[in-house]
């Protein structure tokens, strides 16, 4: 049985539809990487999953894990192993990193049957996780995102990744905004994550961060969706050419 | 307007007592404040001060004075958890607004410093209480004029010319009911005289329905620096009508963090008036209500002399039908050049039925100065719940934390730290029960 699998999904959000029939599936032990032009669904495609309430859906299935995703509330779905990079991470001034952390890492722990952690094993293991995403450990006590620069905000998300240690990790545009060093931090946070019981999917504009994250698939999303999916190599192709080829092309070909 | 239930008042006030063995200024005074009570009463919304809150649920209640002796015992475990948890905690204790020196913790107090309640205080400093008792106020605000009149006892702070106190004072109000609905009206005097510095917390709590009507007035004198604390914790039923005026001197500092999280009516008036050149005056305030409570702060910072500075920031969270009321007044007197003021009130609307009434007001009269004032009504942020809840936590503990996050801003400036982790607490507890 697939990890995640998406079938005919359709949402829209302020009456306008934005995902029109999109089909996805993805095996733990997966890596797959998203590609589309701006407005093509993406980011929808990610807080739909995540359970943002602004979106409706109004057609299809998402079973994750087996269950009924969208029957999930957002804290389930994170209980259950999903995880959303935001594209935009929420500052939240007045709300320590560490101590949502923590509180965010036991929800999870409890729902899993799992004894929660004390401040002690918590510390020990934030240490650890803060080094491979190479944010100053000064972070943790500040308020979430709060004063963050760019680059922290989106080595914050990883950093919270590694952490609650998700089965399915969904990054939405992590890459955009970040110099080449800091790409490379962020993939070798992902990297490190990376195992057979584990999928990842990399929403991107750029070809560059699966230099550093090899995909196992890539798909490419126009108008709400899949027209294309392909191995590694498409991604290349859409760099030389971008994405104005594929248009051209009749879709019932391209989908699948 | 006279409403009919300042009788019970008048039929009293022959049996009041008096605070104290009672000199004849004193006397002269209560009368005069009755007198003035009597014929203004119990002020209505048609006041300008009154218009946003009506004090009908105290005007239509008939109280008795409150007994020195209802026969309540303080457990321990009680008096344990309104202590403020800093080593060597100074306490003064009042019950329904009588001294209670068992529950009071006196020793070893610094040399110079004098605290004793007030009936004390008129035996042993009477000059020093007559010099500045009911100078510092507006005598004829009709709450102060009924606190004047039926005044049985109070704190009285002295903090000696240059000393400073490390620890933190605590003057502690409990009320407790026997049956009878009751009122108590204590009066404090706060005193720091020259280039003398003192953190002063005034908590108030009790059970059942009560009412308390304080006044406390300090004076900063020259050069000095005091802090004072509030923390309202009444009883759920309980109305809470208080003043506390400040005058201060040159170059002198007072702060005031003033938070309430009490009462069925609550209302503080906070007034400072900066009465001589280069003076700096902080009032902070954090109020929550719930439920039906209504809580109202009228504020006045009054810049008098050049080159002073003031910052208020209050901030209310406000659920269920509870309404809220800020009225901040900035004056800036025709002398008062080079004022440099700034007022923040941000509010929090938990629920749809909650209310919120501000009112900024700024009285400019000199012309060289830099005043800032600013208003926000809110909700919590959505993308920050849905954040929160992305990473696994529920979505009332998410808002929870929130709150929190909004609330605890305000103690960011407090030095104490068992204080600060006890305020932290009440806010915690509130939002776990009244508010959530």
């Amino acid at each position: 049985m697939a990890l995640l699998e998406i079938n005919n999904l359709h949402a829209k959000i302020a009456g306008g539809e934005i995902l029109k029939g999109l089909n996805l599936k993805v095996n733990a032990g997966e890596v797959h990487a998203i590609m589309g032009p701006n407005g093509s669904g993406k980011s929808t495609l990610a807080q739909v999953l995540a359970g943002r309430e602004t979106y409706e859906v109004t057609e299809g299935k998402v079973l994750y894990d087996g269950k009924n995703l969208l029957e999930l509330t957002p804290e389930i779905r994170a209980r259950e192993g999903f995880f959303l990079a935001f594209q935009y991470p929420v500052e939240i001034p007045g709300v320590g990193n560490a101590y949502f952390l923590k509180a965010a890492l036991n929800a999870i722990r409890k729902h899993r049957g799992q004894t929660e952690l004390d401040a002690i094993d918590f510390l020990n293991l934030v240490k650890e996780k803060v080094k491979l995403v190479e944010l100053d450990e000064s972070l943790l006590k500040r308020p979430v995102n709060d004063g963050f620069s760019g680059g922290e905000k989106k080595r914050n998300e990883i950093f919270q990744m590694l952490v609650l240690e998700p089965k399915l990790a969904v990054l939405d545009e992590t890459d955009s905004g970040l110099d080449i060093d800091a790409l490379k931090i962020v993939a070798n946070g992902v990297n490190a994550l990376r195992s057979k019981e584990r999928a990842v999917i990399v929403i991107t504009h750029y070809q560059r961060l699966l230099d550093y994250i090899i995909p196992d698939f890539v798909h490419v999303l126009s108008e709400g969706r899949i027209v294309k999916s392909g191995g590694k190599e498409l991604a290349l192709t859409l760099e030389e050419k971008g994405y104005s080829w594929l248009e051209k092309e009749p879709e019932g070909v391209l989908a699948q | 307007m006279t409403l009919p239930t300042t009788d019970s008042f008048v039929s009293n006030f022959e049996l009041a007592g008096k605070l104290g063995s009672e000199p004849l200024w004193l006397r002269k005074h209560r009368e005069q404040a009755f007198s003035q009570f009597s014929q203004t009463g119990f002020p209505t919304t048609n006041d300008e001060e009154w218009r946003t809150t009506s004090v009908e649920p105290i005007a239509t209640t008939s109280f008795q004075p409150a007994s020195e002796n209802n026969g309540y015992k303080i457990e321990k475990q009680e008096l344990e958890s309104l202590s403020l948890g800093t080593p060597d905690e100074k306490r003064l204790v009042f019950i329904n607004g009588f001294f209670a020196p068992k529950l009071s913790s006196l020793e070893n107090l610094p040399s110079g410093l004098i605290l004793k309640n007030l009936a004390e205080a008129l035996r042993s400093e009477p000059d020093l209480v007559e010099k500045y008792l009911f100078r510092q106020t507006d005598e004829k605000a009709p709450f102060t004029a009924l606190n004047a009149a039926f005044v049985k006892d109070g704190a009285f702070v002295f903090i000696p010319k240059g000393q400073t106190v490390i620890s933190p004072i605590h003057l502690l109000f409990i009320s407790t009911v026997d049956g009878t609905v009751t009122v108590s009206h204590p009066r404090n005097l706060i005193i720091a005289e020259e280039g003398s510095q003192a953190t002063i917390v005034e908590s108030y709590w009790g059970r059942g329905k009560y009412f308390t009507n304080a006044v406390t007035e300090i004076v900063v004198g020259d050069n000095a620096s005091l802090d004072h604390i509030k923390i309202q914790t009444e009883s759920e039923e309980a109305f809470h009508i208080a003043t506390i005026q400040s005058q201060q001197g040159r170059a002198s500092r007072f702060s005031s963090h003033s938070t309430s999280f009490g009462g069925r009516l609550a209302r503080n008036d906070i007034n400072s008036v900066l009465a001589a050149e280069g003076s700096e005056c902080a009032l902070n305030g954090l109020y929550m209500a719930g439920l039906h409570q209504q809580i109202d702060n009228h504020t006045t910072v009054d810049h008098a002399q050049p080159n002073s500075i003031s910052r208020e920031l209050y901030k209310g969270i406000l659920s269920g039908e509870a309404t809220g009321v800020f009225n901040g007044k900035i004056i800036v007197r025709q002398d008062a050049q080079k004022t440099d003021a700034s007022q923040t009130n941000k509010n929090l609307l938990l629920s749809k039925e909650a209310l919120i009434n501000t009112k900024p007001q700024l009285e400019i009269f000199a012309n060289d100065v830099k005043c800032r004032h600013g208003a926000t009504i809110g909700q919590l942020d959505e993308n920050a719940i849905f954040y929160l809840r992305s990473r696994g936590l529920g979505e009332k503990e998410a808002r929870s934390f929130l709150t929190y996050a909004f609330a605890s801003e305000m103690f960011n400036s407090l030095k104490i730290t068992p204080l600060k982790r006890r305020l932290e607490r009440l806010v915690q507890t509130r939002l776990e029960g009244p508010m959530s």
